[in-house]
């Protein structure tokens, strides 16, 4: 707006005035959208790296042995390769926290969204946002040093590291992540859904089960699968309370590795770049990113489709 | 025609389905308890664990193998200097993609791509970030365990979350706004830098703080890259004395960063180290929630003021 | 003649009394002092500018307005043959929306097959039995002309129907549950003049089971098909009589000026 500022107005009639205008614009055209571009080359490389040390992983550790070695010991001198007893605590320690953030999450979200007074909304969702981000090294201290103590009181026998603390941590941490999306789904539900109902005299429970919930499944759904994917992929606070020793099982009272920890594990250690336990942690990230990568498309196109109707 | 007994029947019938709706507004109340207590439980143990750690000393002295000696310097330091970059590189790369989605890109099937794919990276484990930071800058581009790759990791990792509250906040801006620069004959370029840029950065600024508070608090992909968790030095200082006096040595530095400093000490099995580690959670807890509390208030502030 | 219609008409009984009733959103005072009457098994229209306050008496009569804080009613509206004033604090609201049913704007189903949007009401009230439901959805459907085109495919989403269908749906939610008055806002104001002129003629056939208030900008639509029309401007009621006597000899200057197109 350089023109502007000068007393005689020149008007950009000219060719070579417009064409620097011109060079300039597409100048910066092609910085932002290289900007845009770089999320797909991000996962691009994460792919491919992955899946580069990985294939150099697969050769010495067949897909069969991966999936069915009920042995996870790749820093043994008797080395088993088998993803089961990382995908079983996995498993637990996210069944547990689920248990957890989905009930609590859409009770929450339900009333908030449907029966709290304005001013309790006010207060309560800036304070559940705080909560989701209070970070997770810290919760893995609180799991570790106050929910195992607190646990061992109901349950003498659980051992200091266990799945079950972990996985109910988590599952606190994961509420204000579930809840904010579910209540967000159930706020998209048009207004005039709710008074029809309403106008046949329904209750607000009534109307929040029978009709805002229907209304709003497909983004509550994608609430609950984009809580399991966080679930999954959730790291520190099962590394820190959960141990880190790969084990087969499917009882919450013992210690177990999840795939996450398991990785933490290994860097911690000073393993050399290009071994096979170097490449371990990629096969178990590319297993990891797969399994996320399922629950993330299928929650965004559930997402989608309620912004659709709405 | 209603008669009586009918209005009888409807009160009964009503009277029974508000016992539901008083049964769930307490369990509304009761599950939103659970979330206050168990955030007040955490605070309160590390209040009462970490404070009598909290001292002058404690922000100065480096690590050490004496708990009561240790302190969080290098920890602290690292941290400011990760974030650096990590900004440095996230904010304008976040802006620019946001600014190109919003505003730019035209409706194809690569631009679909690209928004899918933003959405997919928001869900990718920070664990996978780590390794992704481990494969392409420590070993392939030779960056080492540096502040370098580690800021490059997180900027990474919260590139997402800058461009969707870049895209939100130009979004809410009206299309009146648009029109009413192009009809002064200004360029998109133009309308973009004078006019969506300065209306939208209350709600940018919002998305780079949580952005930010986020990467503060990461731990697992600094520990994938293979940060030290015993550095009892500080990377070497940004300013010389002779010229050019600036330096970019702190870069390629060793480093460590405050969640795995208390990483560090919540793995020790002495209570003495346990002490520190609260003590440091204290002060993350406190950065990010200061952090998180500003960006709150900030778009508050925006909502309140702003009536488009 | 006119004044005979009149009598005639003052001798059915008052289903609903509106008594100096004073309406107020936060400071905003948006009905004044309103009186006024809805005759038993008559259609009652209310006309006027936007804005005038028409919708908003409306949904009085159902206490919708309880679902937003900041809003206040004074004055009274009695609803026979209790005599029961339906405002009073200590009156529930769902007590008074299980009795008055209401027709949106917009066509407003649920997301739910077309049988379970008819069986809503039924269901809210604990009515469970398969048999009684399924009478009640049949003649709801039939007294709202929908049966033959639905009879089929009731279990199908309601959003698969057209935009006049949906609103005969909607009618017919409102009737499965025998209500004392029906509520129209403005019930045709999204469809198109085919499906208008279906819902006016079902609207008239109503009549002989239900009392009905109806909200409508379209004076002519009010001229088809009610008895009584009362005329409103600026949350005040200017004018009300018998449909004939406000369109042929409007007693006010201004209901005439609206009426005849005049109005500014």
């Amino acid at each position: 707006m350089a023109n502007e500022s000068q007393s005689k107005i020149s008007h950009p009639g000219k060719l070579g005035y417009s064409f620097r205008r011109n060079l300039n614009e597409r100048f910066i055209e092609a910085f932002l959208f290289l900007s845009a571009a770089l999320s797909i080359a991000i996962m691009l490389a994460i792919v491919a790296m992955l899946a580069k040390e990985s294939v150099v992983f697969f050769q010495h550790v067949s897909l069969w042995d991966f999936l069915t070695d009920t042995q996870w010991t790749p820093l043994f001198d008797d080395a088993h390769y088998g993803i089961l007893p990382l995908i079983s605590g996995t498993v637990v320690s996210s069944l547990i926290a689920l248990s957890v953030a989905l009930p609590l999450g859409t009770i929450i979200a339900i009333y908030l969204s449907e029966f709290a007074p304005f001013t309790v909304r006010e207060f309560a969702k800036p304070f559940l946002e705080l909560l989701g981000g209070v970070p997770t090294v810290v919760y893995g201290y609180f799991a570790l040093l106050f929910v195992t103590p607190l646990l061992q009181i109901i349950f003498p026998e659980l051992p200091g590291f266990n799945l079950l603390s972990a996985g109910l941590v988590m599952g606190i941490m994961i509420i204000p992540y579930v809840s904010s999306m579910t209540e967000d789904a159930m706020r998209a539900v048009p207004m005039n859904l709710r008074e029809g109902s309403y106008a046949m005299g329904a209750t607000r429970f009534q109307t929040a089960i029978r009709v805002v919930m229907p209304a709003a499944f497909s983004g509550i759904a994608a609430a609950y699968i984009l809580g399991i994917s966080r679930a999954v992929g959730e790291t520190m606070v099962v590394a820190i309370a959960a141990g880190m020793q790969p084990n087969l099982t499917w009882n919450p009272m013992e210690p177990a590795a999840t795939i996450t920890a398991y990785i933490v594990q290994v860097s911690l250690g000073d393993l050399p770049h290009g071994s096979i336990g170097y490449q371990t942690i990629f096969a178990a990230g590319l297993t990891l990113l797969l399994i996320t990568l399922v629950f993330n498309i299928i929650g965004h196109m559930l997402r989608k489709r309620y912004r659709e109707i709405y | 025609m209603k008669n009586v007994n009918d209005i009888e029947e409807i009160r009964k019938i009503i009277s029974l389905h508000k016992r539901w709706d008083f049964i769930f507004m307490i369990a509304g109340v009761l599950a939103l308890m659970i979330a206050v207590l168990t955030f007040m439980a955490l605070f309160a143990h590390m209040l009462i664990d970490g404070m009598p750690r909290l001292n002058w000393e404690f922000f100065t002295s480096f690590p050490s193998r004496r708990a009561e000696s240790a302190g969080i310097l290098s920890a602290w330091v690292g941290t400011t200097l990760v974030m650096l970059v990590t900004a440095i590189a996230a904010v304008p790369l976040g802006i620019g993609a946001g600014v190109y989605l919003e505003e730019y890109a035209p409706k194809n099937l690569f631009t679909e791509i690209i928004e899918i794919n933003v959405t997919n990276l928001a869900g990718v484990p920070s664990i996978i970030y780590g390794l992704l930071a481990l494969g392409l800058f420590v070993y392939q581009l030779g960056f080492g365990q540096s502040i370098l790759a580690a800021g490059l990791a997180l900027a990474l990792l919260i590139l997402p979350v800058v461009i969707v509250a870049t895209r939100e906040a130009i979004r809410a801006i009206p299309v009146s706004i648009r029109e009413g620069a192009y009809a002064l004959g200004a360029t998109k370029w133009q309308t973009v830098s004078d006019h969506l840029l300065p209306y939208s950065s209350a709600g940018i600024l919002t998305g780079i703080i949580i952005g930010l508070a986020r990467a503060i608090g990461e731990t697992a992909p600094i520990i994938t890259i293979g940060a030290l968790t015993f550095i009892a030095f500080l990377p070497p200082s940004p300013i010389k004395q002779e010229f050019p006096y600036v330096s970019f040595e702190w870069l390629t530095a060793p480093f460590t960063v405050m969640p795995i400093q208390m990483f560090n000490w919540v793995s020790r099995p002495e209570e003495a180290f346990q002490l520190n580690a609260a003590a440091a959670g204290l002060v993350l807890v406190v950065m990010t929630l200061t952090m998180n509390g500003l960006a709150i208030y900030l778009r508050y502030r925006m909502r309140k003021n702003i009536k488009w | 003649m006119q004044n005979n219609t009149e009598q005639s008409e003052n001798a059915t009984a008052y289903k609903s009394e509106v008594r100096n009733l004073n309406f107020y959103y936060g400071e905003f005072n948006a009905l004044k002092n309103i009186d006024m009457v809805l005759h038993d098994k008559k259609i009652t229209a209310l006309i006027g500018p936007s804005g005038c306050g028409k919708s908003t008496f409306l949904r009085c009569f159902n206490r919708m307005h309880d679902l937003y804080s900041g809003n206040r009613y004074e004055g009274e509206i009695i609803l026979h043959p209790d005599d029961v004033n339906i405002l009073a604090a200590n009156v529930d609201p769902i007590e008074v929306r299980m009795r008055i049913s209401m027709v949106f704007q917009k066509p407003n189903p649920f997301p739910k097959s077309i049988y379970e949007n008819v069986a809503y009401g039924l269901r809210v009230r604990g009515i469970r039995q398969r048999a009684i439901l399924d009478e009640k959805v049949e003649s709801a459907l039939r007294n709202s002309a929908l049966w033959d085109e639905v009879k089929d495919r009731l279990h199908d989403l309601a959003f698969n129907l057209s935009g006049g269908q949906q609103q005969r749906l909607c009618i017919a939610r409102a009737l499965a549950t025998d209500p004392e008055i029906l509520l129209f806002d403005e019930p045709t104001s999204a469809l198109d003049p085919i499906a208008t002129a279906s819902i006016e003629e079902l609207i008239t056939d109503l009549k002989s089971k239900v009392t009905i208030l109806i909200v409508t900008h379209n004076m002519q639509q009010a001229a088809r098909v009610s008895d009584y029309t009362a005329y409103m401007y600026l949350g005040e009621l200017i004018e009300f009589n018998v449909t004939d006597t406000i369109f042929i000899k409007p007693k006010n200057k201004q209901t005439e000026d609206y009426i005849t197109g005049r109005f500014g």
